[in-house]
C-alpha cells in the first residue's frame, strides 16, 4: 500500500516487464505479496508444508487486502486532493480495469494466490529456488535497465539483432523475456550442477586460485580499459562520475575511516579544487593566469591540502557529534561564499567560471567523456596507490589509532595536531584533484553543483562499501553514482532508496559491502546479545 | 618565565587559533562601527532587526528543544528530527484548508486552531516513534557514527515519502484574520505572528522544563540521561522511557510546525531540512542536552542572522550582505566551538549546576 | 611485485588515454544520397524519427519542464504524429534544471545515434554545459525556455553552434519591465533582488541596466539564497533607501515569502511589487495569497492580442483537453514552435531513398538556422547567426483578484503593457 500511495506504481504503469502483457507497477505489488507469503511460511519452518503454504496465503491475502481497502476507500472518497498519486490510473491498474468491488476481491484472490505461491517458493529445494529466483530477478533486471541496454546494443551488426531479439519497441518483447529467463535458469543449474561437480572432487581452493585470480584481474584490468569504447558516450560519462566520488571517497576515507574524523563538508575541497583550477586556466573574464591543466593541478592540489590544514584547525578539539555540524558549517560557508554577491568579481557569483579549456597532452585535446575516463581512471589509482601506502605507514597508523581512543594515542606519544592535520590536509588534497577533474569535465563551475548534498553522497558511499577500506570505496562509488544514473527514471525515488538503503545497510551490515577486517570485527564484536534482548523485551 | 618557554607555551595551533577569533572580532566592530556611524538605519530598524530575529529565533528554538533532548537522553543527534517537524505540518496543512476556507476558523479560532495543533503533534509523534523504532532502537550501542548515518537514511527517506505522498508542490496555510496585523505597546510594534511564535516558543520550553525537572517521568529521563545502564539497574524501563522522550520530543516538533506554518504560510516537503540544522546549530550554541540553553541558542542565532549582516558586513560595504546570513550563523558557531565547546549555558540535561 | 603490476597498468591506461583517438568515430560521413562533414543519421523505412527532449520535469521547476514537453507533444499532434511519412517517437530526459543534470541528460542523448534533434533545455544552466555535449554528437538543440543572454552571445564560441532558441532573450524582458517600470508606472528608485541563480541575477542585472539608463536610481541590488523563509531583515534593508518598487524574478517559493512579508515591513508601505516570468504561475497566488494583489509581472505575452487566434481557440483548447487543466507555465507556445522549427528543417533537408530517410546533420543545423518568417504560436519566427529566434512579445501583467482559481492570463492578471500592439 505504501508503495502505491508513493506512486512507484503510478510511474511505472507505462514501464512494461513483458511489453502488453505485466506492468513492473503491478509487478511491484505482485512481489510484495509472494514476499510476505514467503516469509510467513520461513517463519513456520517447522511446520508441514500444507500448513506453511495456508499461511502463505494468508500472508498474501493481508498483503493484498491494503490495496483492496484502498482501492475502495479511494472509490468512495477523493483521496487525490491529499495524497496526489492515489490517482484513477492507480485504481485502474490495481483493479486490473474492473470496477472496485470486483477488484478489490481480485486483489484478495491474488493476494491470497501469491501468497501460497512465495510460501511452496520457499519450499523447493533451494537449488531450484535459486533458479527460479535468478530467472525472475533477470527478468527484473532487463525490464528496469531496458533504456540502457538497448543504448549499449545500438551500433549496426550482431549486437543490433540481438536488440531486435530481444525488445520491440515499447520495451521488452515477450520472446525476449522468456529468453532471458531461461537462459538463466539454465546457467543457475549449470552452475549448481559444477559446484557439485568440484564438491565431490574435493578440489580446494587454494590450488588453482592464484592464477585465477591473476586472471580475473587482467580481465578487470581490460574491462576497464576498454570500457568507454564497448558502453558508449553515456556509460563513460557515468564512469567519470564514478570516479570523480572516487576521488572524494578516497580523500574522505582518509578523514573519516582512517582518522574516525567525521566530516560533512567535504565538498568544500572538491569546491576549492574546481575553483581553483578554473580560475588559473579559464580563457574567460575570471581567469588570472591562463596556465594549462597540467600545470594548474599541483596549484589545486597544494591549496586544497592548505585548505584543509585550516579547515582541521578550528575544529582540531572538537568532539564527535559537533564534528559533523562543524564541518558542516564549514562546507557551507565555501558554497555561500563563492555564490556570493559581494565576490562575484572574482569568483563569478551564480554564473560561475565558464570557458574552461580542456587539458591538452602533446597536442591531443582530452575532450569527450570518453578520454576523460582514462584521466579520472589514472587519477584514481594514483590516488587509491597513495591511499593503500598511507594505511600501512606509520601515519596511517597513527590515524588508526586516534579513530579508537584520542586519549591513549596521545598516551602513547602521538602528536594528535599534526596527524588530525595532516588527515585533514591530505584528505582535501585528494577532494582538490577530483574538483580539478570535475571543473574541466564540465568546462565551467557554477556554485550550485556544491551542494551540501554531496557531501552526504561521499559519506554515504564510504559507509557502504566500507569505511577505511579503498575496495569498499571503489565500490560505494559504483552503486551509489553509478547505479542511479544509469536507473534515470527512478529519479524521483532515488533520494528514497538512499535512505532505505543507509538504514538497511547501518541496520544490517554496519561494516558495509567490502569491509576492512578490522572493521568487521570491530563493529560485529560491538553488538552483544542486543537484538536477543530487546526481542524478549518487546 | 623566560621569554624562550614563553614562546615555546604558545604553539603554532595556538596562535593560528587567536589570529581566527581576533579576526572575527575585528570584522566585527569595524563593520558595526562602519554601519552605525554610516546612520543608514534608525533606531526603529534596529529594533524591527532584533524583533524578527526572535520570532525566526523562537522557530528555531522550539526545533532545537526536540534535538537537544533526545542528544540529553541519548546522547545522538536526531538528523530526522526536521522531517518530524515537516511531517507534523504538512499533514496538518490538510485539515487547516478545509477549516480555513468555510470559515470554521474564523468563527472558532481557538477550536480550530486545536485541532490543527493536534493533527500535527499527532502526526509528528507517530512519526519520530516509527523512525526510533525502526531504524534507532537496535542501533543502541552501536559505535557513535552508526545512528548518525541511520538519522540521515531516516531524513531522506522522510523527506521522499512524504514528496511521494502528498507531492513536491508547495502548498499555503490559509490566512487567519485573527492573526495578521500587529499589536502596538506603546510606540513598540509586534506582529501578531511574531508575538504568537515567542509565546508558543516560551510556554513550550516551560512546560518542558516542567516534565523534565518536576515529574516522575522527568526524573527517570535524567537518570538515563546520566547512566544509562545504572538507570535500568534501577528498574526504570529505558525504552519506555526513550520512546517517551521521542514523543514528547515529536509533539513539540508538530507545534513547532504549525506554528511556523502559521507565519511563513508555506509549507512543502523539503522544508524540514535547513530548519532543522539551524534548530541543531541553536542547540550546539545554547549547550546541547540544556534545555534553557535550546531556547536561548535559538534566539540568539535568529537574532545574529537578522542583525549580522545589516551590522557587520554593511560597515565593510560588502554587496548583498543576506546572502551571507548563514556564513555568519556557521562562523559563529564555529567560534563557539572552538572557545567554548559546551555552549553558552552548558551542556547536560540531568546535570544541577554544581 | 604489486607495485610493478601497478605501474604497468598505469602505463597502459595512459598509452591509451593518447592512443584514443583510434577509437573516436570518424568525422564525414557519406549514406545513401547524403553527404554531411558531421554525419547522417539513417532512418529505415518503418522506423521512427528520434527527436530527443531534455526539460526539467521533476522537482519544484517541474511544471517548467512539464509544460514544455505537452507544447512538443501538441506539436506532435498537429502534425499528425509523421513526418515524410516516417512516425514520430519523442525521448524524453529530465535535465534536473542543475549543471550536472543537464550535462547528464545531454551525454544520455547524444549516445544515441538514433537522435536526429534535441529540444531542450528548460533551464540556462543545463544549457550551458548541455548544449556543447550535444553539438559534439552532431544534434542541434532548440531551447523552448532558456532566457540566459550569454547563451546567444557573439562571443559564445563555436561549441554553441548547435543550439538555437524560440525562447526570449532575458536581455529583452529586462528592458521591457525596466521601460514600463520607468515610463508607464512613472518609478524613479528601485531595488532588485534576485536568488543566486544565473537566471534571477542575469534578469535583474538587465533590469536594473535599463532602468539606470532611462534616468531612474537602483537603490540597492540585494540577493538571498534559495531556502530562505525569513524575508524581513533584507526588506528592512531595502526600505533605509526608501524605493517605491522591488524587482524580484526569483521563483515561486522565496516570491511568495517577500510578497507575503513586505507588507510587515516598515517603511515599504506603498512599494510596488515587481515579478517576473518565475512567478508567473498560479502556484505563487497560493503561496502569496492576498498580498500578492495589484502587483506587477513581466512575463512572455500569451493573450491573444498577441498571439492571435490561432493560440487562443486552437492551441489551447487542445491543451485543456488533452492535458485536464490550463497551462502551468508559459513556454508551451515556445515548444510548440521549437517542435514546429524542427520539423520543418527536416522536411527540408531530408533525402528519401529506397524507402529510407537520411538527413545530414550539419544541414539540418544550417537548415533550421536559416529558418525565416516562420508563422509560429508565438509570432514570426525568424533565426539570427547566434541562434535567437524568437519573435519576442514580452507583456507586464498585473493581478486583479489573486485567486489561484481564476488564473487566466491576460483576464486576470490582466495586461497592462504594451496596450493595443499586435
Amino acid at each position: 500500500m505504501y508503495l502505491c500511495l508513493v506512486g512507484v506504481v503510478e510511474t511505472f504503469r507505462t514501464r512494461w516487464i513483458v511489453a502488453d502483457v505485466a506492468g513492473l507497477g503491478q509487478a511491484f505489488v505482485f512481489i510484495c505479496m509472494l514476499a510476505a507469503g514467503y516469509v510467513a511460511a520461513r517463519r513456520a519452518a517447522d511446520t508441514g508444508t500444507l500448513r506453511a503454504v495456508s499461511e502463505g496465503a494468508g500472508a498474501g491475502l493481508l498483503a493484498g487486502a491494503l490495496p483492496a481497502a484502498l482501492l475502495l476507500l479511494g472509490g468512495a472518497i477523493p483521496l487525490r486532493t491529499v495524497f496526489i498519486n492515489a490517482s484513477p490510473a492507480l485504481f485502474e491498474l490495481l483493479s486490473l480495469g474492473l470496477p472496485p468491488s470486483q477488484g478489490s476481491l481480485g486483489l484478495l484472490l491474488v493476494g491470497a494466490a501469491a501468497g501460497a505461491g512465495g510460501a511452496i517458493v520457499s519450499r523447493i529445494p533451494p537449488a531450484a529456488r535459486r533458479a527460479f529466483l535468478w530467472g525472475v530477478l533477470a527478468v527484473l533486471l532487463l525490464s528496469i535497465f531496458q533504456d540502457l541496454l538497448q543504448l549499449l546494443l545500438q551500433p549496426r551488426g550482431v549486437s543490433s539483432a540481438i536488440r531486435d531479439l530481444l525488445f520491440s519497441p515499447d520495451g521488452p518483447s515477450f520472446r525476449g523475456a522468456a529468453i532471458i529467463c531461461v537462459l538463466t535458469w539454465a546457467t543457475s543449474a549449470g552452475g549448481t550442477l559444477l559446484g557439485y561437480a568440484r564438491e565431490r572432487r574435493g578440489v580446494g581452493a587454494a590450488g588453482g586460485s592464484r592464477r585465477t585470480r591473476l586472471a580475473l584481474m587482467a580481465l578487470a584490468l581490460a574491462g576497464l580499459l576498454l570500457l568507454p569504447i564497448a558502453g558508449g558516450l553515456f556509460v563513460a560519462q557515468v564512469m567519470v562520475l564514478v570516479g570523480l566520488y572516487i576521488l572524494m571517497g578516497l580523500g574522505l576515507n582518509l578523514e573519516v575511516g582512517f582518522a574516525g574524523l567525521l566530516d560533512l563538508g567535504f565538498v568544500a575541497f572538491f569546491a576549492i579544487g574546481a575553483y581553483t583550477v578554473a580560475l588559473l586556466t579559464s580563457r574567460g573574464e575570471h581567469g588570472i593566469a591562463h596556465m594549462s591543466f597540467w600545470a594548474a593541478i599541483p596549484v589545486a592540489v597544494a591549496v586544497s591540502l592548505v585548505a584543509g590544514v585550516i579547515f582541521g584547525i578550528p575544529v582540531l578539539r572538537v568532539r564527535g557529534d559537533y564534528l559533523a555540524i562543524a564541518t558542516l558549517g564549514l562546507g557551507e560557508i565555501v558554497r555561500l561564499l563563492v555564490l556570493s554577491d559581494a565576490l562575484e568579481p572574482w569568483l563569478g557569483g551564480s554564473f560561475g567560471v565558464l570557458a574552461i579549456p580542456k587539458p591538452v597532452i602533446a597536442g591531443y585535446e582530452l575532450s569527450g567523456p570518453r578520454q576523460l575516463y582514462y584521466l579520472t581512471v589514472v587519477a584514481s589509482a594514483l590516488i587509491a596507490y597513495v591511499a593503500w601506502r598511507l594505511q600501512d605507514s606509520r601515519l596511517g597508523r597513527a590515524w588508526m589509532a586516534i579513530r579508537e581512543d584520542e586519549d591513549v594515542a596521545q598516551a602513547i606519544g602521538i602528536n594528535l595536531v599534526t596527524t588530525k592535520l595532516l588527515a585533514y590536509g591530505i584528505g582535501g588534497a585528494m577532494g582538490g584533484i577530483g574538483g580539478a577533474i570535475f571543473a574541466v569535465m564540465l568546462g565551467s563551475v557554477f556554485p550550485h553543483s556544491f551542494q551540501l548534498l554531496i557531501s552526504i553522497n561521499v559519506l554515504v558511499l564510504i559507509i557502504l562499501g566500507g569505511m577505511g577500506s579503498i575496495w569498499g570505496v571503489i565500490v560505494g562509488a559504483l552503486v551509489l553514482v553509478g547505479l542511479p544514473e544509469l536507473l534515470r527514471e527512478f529519479g524521483e525515488f532515488r533520494f528514497l532508496i538512499y535512505g532505505i538503503v543507509l538504514v538497511a545497510m547501518m541496520l544490517f551490515r554496519p561494516e558495509g559491502l567490502l569491509p576492512a577486517a578490522a572493521q568487521k570485527l570491530e563493529l560485529h564484536a560491538e553488538e552483544p546479545p542486543a537484538p536477543e534482548a530487546s526481542a524478549a523485551v518487546s | 618565565m623566560r621569554p624562550r618557554k614563553l614562546i615555546k607555551r604558545f604553539s603554532f595551533i595556538d596562535v593560528f587559533l587567536w589570529t581566527f577569533r581576533l579576526a572575527v572580532i575585528a570584522i566585527v566592530v569595524v563593520g558595526s562601527i562602519a554601519t552605525l556611524a554610516g546612520g543608514r538605519y534608525t533606531g526603529r530598524q534596529w529594533l524591527d532587526f532584533v524583533e524578527f530575529g526572535l520570532a525566526q529565533g523562537g522557530i528555531y528554538a522550539l526545533i532545537a528543544l526536540g534535538y537537544t533532548m533526545v542528544y540529553g537522553v541519548l546522547n545522538m543527534i536526531n538528523f530526522a528530527h526536521g522531517e518530524v517537524f515537516m511531517s507534523g505540518a504538512y499533514t496538518a496543512y490538510f485539515i487547516a484548508v478545509p477549516l480555513g476556507t468555510s470559515g470554521f476558523l474564523a468563527r472558532h479560532l481557538l477550536v480550530g486552531l486545536l485541532t490543527i495543533l493536534l493533527v500535527a503533534m499527532a502526526t509528528s509523534t507517530g512519526v519520530a516513534v516509527l523512525v526510533e523504532r525502526v531504524a534507532y532502537r537496535p542501533l543502541r550501542r552501536a559505535p557513535r557514527l552508526v545512528p548518525l548515518i541511520t538519522a540521515i537514511g531516516a531524513s531522506f527517506f522522510l523527506q521522499y515519502t512524504f514528496r511521494g505522498l502528498y507531492g513536491a508542490g508547495i502548498h499555503s496555510y490559509p490566512d487567519i484574520a485573527a492573526l495578521s496585523g500587529d499589536w502596538a505597546l506603546g510606540s513598540f510594534h509586534i506582529l501578531r505572528t511574531q508575538a504568537i511564535v515567542l509565546l508558543g516558543a516560551v510556554v513550550m520550553m516551560l512546560l518542558l522544563y516542567a516534565v523534565v525537572m518536576r515529574t516522575k517521568i522527568g526524573k527517570a529521563m535524567r537518570a538515563v540521561a546520566e547512566d544509562r545502564d545504572a538507570a535500568a539497574l534501577m528498574g526504570i524501563n529505558v525504552d519506555g522511557i526513550i520512546l517517551f522522550t521521542f514523543a514528547l520530543g515529536g509533539a513539540m516538533a508538530g507545534a513547532a510546525g504549525v506554528l511556523y506554518a502559521l507565519v511563513f504560510k508555506q509549507v512543502h516537503f523539503f522544508m524540514g531540512f535547513v530548519p532543522g540544522i539551524k534548530a541543531f546549530t541553536s542547540a550546539v550554541l545554547g549547550g546541547i542536552g540544556n534545555i534553557p540553553g535550546a531556547m536561548l541558542g535559538g534566539l540568539f542565532l535568529g537574532i545574529v542572522e537578522s542583525v549580522g549582516p545589516a551590522l557587520f558586513l554593511d560597515g565593510l560595504g560588502i554587496r548583498a550582505p543576506y546572502q551571507l546570513r548563514d556564513v555568519i550563523g556557521f562562523t559563529m558557531l564555529l567560534i563557539m566551538l572552538i572557545f567554548r565547546p559546551q555552549g553558552i549555558l552548558g551542556e547536560r540535561l540531568a546535570a544541577k549546576r554544581a | 611485485m604489486r607495485h610493478r603490476s601497478v605501474l604497468i597498468a598505469l602505463a597502459l591506461c595512459v598509452l591509451l588515454a593518447t592512443g584514443v583517438p583510434f577509437a573516436a568515430p570518424a568525422p564525414a560521413a557519406t549514406m545513401g544520397p547524403v553527404s554531411d562533414p558531421i554525419g547522417v543519421v539513417k532512418i529505415d523505412a518503418g522506423a521512427p524519427i528520434v527527436i530527443a527532449s531534455w526539460l526539467v520535469t521533476s522537482g519544484p521547476n517541474g511544471a517548467l519542464g512539464t509544460d514544455s514537453q505537452r507544447g512538443i507533444e501538441i506539436a506532435i499532434d498537429d502534425v499528425g504524429g509523421k513526418v515524410l511519412g516516417h512516425a514520430i517517437k519523442l525521448i524524453s530526459e529530465d535535465s534536473g534544471c542543475n549543471a550536472e543534470g543537464g550535462q547528464t541528460a545531454a551525454t544520455k542523448i547524444a549516445a544515441n545515434a538514433d537522435v536526429v534533434a534535441a529540444i531542450g533545455s528548460s533551464c540556462s544552466s543545463e544549457a550551458v554545459p548541455g548544449a556543447p555535449i550535444l553539438w559534439k554528437a552532431g544534434i542541434v538543440t532548440v531551447s523552448p525556455s532558456n532566457t540566459a543572454p550569454k547563451l546567444t552571445d557573439p562571443m559564445r564560441g563555436p561549441d554553441y553552434d548547435g543550439y538555437l532558441r524560440t525562447a526570449h532573450n532575458d536581455k529583452i524582458q529586462g528592458a521591457v519591465a525596466a521601460t514600463f517600470a520607468r515610463n508607464v508606472l512613472r518609478k524613479s528608485r528601485a531595488a532588485t533582488i534576485h536568488d543566486g541563480s544565473p537566471y534571477a541575477q542575469g534578469l535583474a542585472n538587465a533590469f536594473a541596466e535599463n532602468f539606470q539608463k532611462m534616468g531612474g536610481t537602483i537603490t540597492s541590488q540585494e540577493a538571498i539564497s534559495v531556502g530562505d523563509t525569513d524575508m524581513h531583515p533584507v526588506l528592512t534593508r531595502i526600505a533605509t533607501g526608501k524605493p517605491d518598487m522591488i524587482f524580484y524574478p526569483i521563483f515561486v517559493a522565496e516570491g511568495g515569502f517577500i510578497t507575503r512579508q513586505a507588507k510587515d515591513v516598515s517603511g515599504l508601505a506603498g512599494v510596488t511589487l515587481f515579478g517576473a516570468d518565475g512567478l508567473f504561475t498560479p502556484d505563487f497566488l497560493k503561496a502569496a495569497g492576498d498580498s500578492a494583489q495589484g502587483m506587477y509581472w513581466s512575463s512572455p505575452d500569451l493573450t491573444p492580442e498577441a498571439l492571435g487566434p490561432r493560440y487562443a481557440q486552437d492551441f489551447l483548447v487542445k491543451y485543456k483537453k488533452k492535458y485536464g487543466e490550463t497551462p502551468t507555465a508559459a513556454f508551451h507556445p515556445h515548444a510548440y514552435d521549437a517542435a514546429m522549427i524542427v520539423f520543418a528543417a527536416i522536411r527540408k533537408v531530408a533525402r528519401a531513398q529506397g524507402g529510407a530517410l537520411y538527413i545530414g546533420r550539419k544541414a539540418l543545423r544550417d537548415a533550421l538556422f536559416a529558418t525565416r518568417n516562420f508563422k509560429g504560436l508565438t509570432g514570426t519566427i525568424t533565426c539570427n547567426q547566434y541562434g535567437d529566434c524568437a519573435d519576442p512579445h514580452i507583456a507586464v501583467y498585473q493581478s486583479v483578484s489573486a485567486d489561484p482559481a481564476k488564473w487566466n492570463p491576460g483576464v486576470d492578471p490582466k495586461k497592462v503593457y504594451p496596450m493595443g500592439k499586435p
